[in-house]
């Protein structure tokens, strides 16, 4: 289930919903992302997140069902959320359940890795000093690629 | 109706700096999502930079597509900065 949303989600509520996925599941990984103090800028005191409603839904649907096919996958969560968001708070949750830790690591690796880089959402850092676009950084792009090896 | 129009959208940074989030375009003035993106740029200002040193990623219908992947009337075209989630 994919879900874009401005509210802030329960990580601990989204992690017992993944324990319902039947008793074949021998391993959950989750990630969850912040809003970090400093990135292309310094101080940086929230952010704003822009999204292509519609493209972003289908992009994620995809790379969730390209981990399906690449790993063992049970079941697959992601959550990111757009608008004005502070420092601290949550801004995305991938959860992954397999059979084996190695596919749920994998899995939810790449769905994190390969959404920083094609899913159609933008950051603004906000300040003090002003407002900043992110700039897409090339480790990210170089993780993403990473996966088509 | 009968659409003979695109509609052109844009994103983040772009949407702010030709403070544009959307328009209406006949669709017969472009072969391709390059030929809109040259016929764009050519506005001058900030339209420039569509064609500038700074990478503009494309969408048609809502899946990523190239400069030369052809346009028609009724398509959605959207041109963005290289994007920053997660």
């Amino acid at each position: 289930m994919i879900s874009i949303q401005t509210e802030d989600f329960d990580s601990g509520a989204e992690y017992t919903a993944l324990r319902d996925s039947g008793a074949g599941t021998g391993a959950i990984a989750t990630f969850t992302g912040l809003v970090r103090d400093s990135g292309d800028t310094q101080d940086v005191s929230g952010l704003f997140l822009e999204h292509y409603p519609g493209m972003t839904e289908q992009v994620i649907a995809g790379l969730v069902e390209e981990a399906s096919r690449r790993w063992d996958v049970r079941k697959a969560r992601v959550i990111h959320r757009v608008g004005r968001l502070l420092l601290q708070e949550q801004i995305v949750f991938v959860g992954v359940c397999s059979a084996h830790r190695g596919d749920a690591f994998a899995a939810c690796e790449f769905i994190m890795d390969a959404l920083k880089t094609s899913a159609p959402f933008w950051k603004k850092e906000l300040s003090e000093a002003g407002e900043h676009w992110v700039e897409q950084k090339a480790s990210d792009v170089a993780r993403g690629e990473a996966w088509d090896k | 109706m009968t659409d003979q129009t695109l509609t052109v959208r844009f994103f983040a940074r772009l949407r702010e700096e030709l403070d544009t989030g959307e328009l209406t375009l006949p669709a017969d003035k472009a072969q391709t999502a390059g030929d809109l993106l040259a016929s764009l740029a050519s506005r001058g200002g900030p339209w420039a930079q569509l064609q500038g040193s700074q990478p503009v990623m494309i969408a048609i219908n809502q899946a990523m597509a190239k400069p030369a992947t052809p346009v028609k009337a009724g398509d959605e075209v959207a041109f963005f900065p290289p994007v920053t989630g997660g």
